[in-house]
């Protein structure tokens, strides 16, 4: 006895599947070569704006340890 | 049934065309490309806060675009608003539901956003005199697993349903379903310009998604297990996946493909969270032993640790 709901749906879902593939197969690819130089050049060129990379100078530095203050 | 047949094999035959296509543009990995770069600098961060108040595991948190406020959330039920300088809170929000496992600032400052167990996405009013839910997002039939704002009347979020939905927070219903993975979505990040997003998911792929027709555009395969953290890199480019296989990832938008792996046989912990520096060189990434590695992201090799006794979940930086 077939389950005619079960077995159309499950075609959808290939069928979906199918499309979904068809669309990722058509995009253009860049070379990885052109990509990591690209990425490279990015991260160079901002890397001294990088706080993480070059540190913060103290007076920049919100988070710096308060100053204690010396009353007497 | 022979229509099923055909088109598996159809099937087959595009991912085999499209394994080629990534194989073809495949001259290089990162590592190899970057391997004039000096290296980056030995990284030693020092503690500056230690921000104590919740009283349960913390399983979130987000920066506002302020650089200076935070929210946090814990299953202690409450939603925490921290200034990073002073260290101290500023809100508190109770949660209807303790089981919160995400939450959001909004980029004008003015709402943040937790969801979880309950399926839903509530967002809060920190500007009206007492705190408002402004509303509540209900429709995924799964967990809600992030949540990131557009602005004050947009929010996307990931669910362990599978789908993840764009929302209109004035009518509180969703705009646009994404839908496409096979496992619960895990985590998204927005990109930069905001007219994209990519989710990672428990089928162990990363999908990038248009905001606006709500089409998956590319599919980023890889990982071997969940995909629990994701980010874009700052150039837009490229995004930075972690997962339960041990291993980040860097998957190269317009490359279509992985282009470099992070990963050391002595780490043998999931990650749970990620973050990326301002320039994109240094990944922050958090473990499930309690660590977090830092990773230069063109060289693929490990510039420091923050370590500490009790566990951090999960790390951003400014």
């Amino acid at each position: 006895m077939s389950n005619n709901n079960a077995s159309s749906s499950s075609v959808a879902v290939v069928q979906k599947a199918v499309k979904q593939l068809s669309l990722e197969a058509k995009i253009r690819r860049i070379n990885v070569s052109q990509a990591a130089t690209d990425l490279k050049n990015f991260c160079l060129q901002n890397g001294h704006k990088d706080p993480l990379l070059v540190g913060v100078p103290s007076s920049d530095n919100p988070f710096r340890p308060p100053k204690s203050c010396g009353l007497l | 049934m022979g229509e099923m047949e055909q088109m598996k094999k159809e099937a087959e035959a595009l991912k085999t065309q499209i394994e080629a296509a990534r194989k073809a543009a495949h001259d290089t990995d990162m590592a190899s490309a970057a391997s004039g770069v000096a290296p980056a600098p030995r990284v030693q961060l020092k503690t500056r806060r230690t921000l104590k108040g919740h009283l349960a595991k913390i399983y979130a948190m987000h920066w506002c675009t302020d650089n200076r406020l935070m929210v946090s959330a814990s299953q202690d039920g409450k939603l925490l608003i921290w200034d990073s300088h002073t260290g101290n809170k500023v809100n508190a929000v109770p949660l209807k539901s303790s089981w919160v496992m995400t939450c959001a600032y909004a980029p004008s400052g003015n709402l943040v956003a937790s969801g979880g167990l309950d399926n839903m996405c509530t967002v809060y009013n920190l500007k009206t005199p007492v705190i408002k839910t402004v509303k509540e997002l209900d429709a995924h039939t799964g967990y809600l697993s992030c949540a990131r704002f557009l602005s004050d009347t947009e929010i996307l979020t990931s669910s362990g349903d599978t789908t993840c939905a764009l929302w209109d927070l004035e009518t509180g219903k969703q705009k646009t379903v994404f839908l496409n993975h096979v496992g619960d979505c895990m985590c998204l990040s927005l990109s930069p310009d905001m007219n994209s997003f990519v989710s990672g998911a428990c089928d162990s792929l990363a999908k990038l998604w248009d905001i606006r027709d709500g089409q998956c555009k590319q599919t980023f395969q890889g990982h071997t297990s969940d995909i629990n953290a994701i980010s874009f890199y700052p150039s837009a480019n490229a995004i930075i996946t972690g997962s339960d296989d041990c291993t980040c990832k860097m998957y190269d938008i317009r490359a279509d493909q992985e282009v470099i792996c992070y990963q050391d046989a002595a780490l043998n912990s999931g990650v749970t969270s990620l973050d990326l520096s301002a320039s994109g060189r240094l990944i922050f990434a958090g473990y499930d032993d309690f660590n977090c590695n830092i990773w230069d992201s063109l060289k693929g090799e490990k510039v420091g640790e923050l370590k500490e006794k009790k566990k951090s979940l999960s790390w951003r930086e400014c």
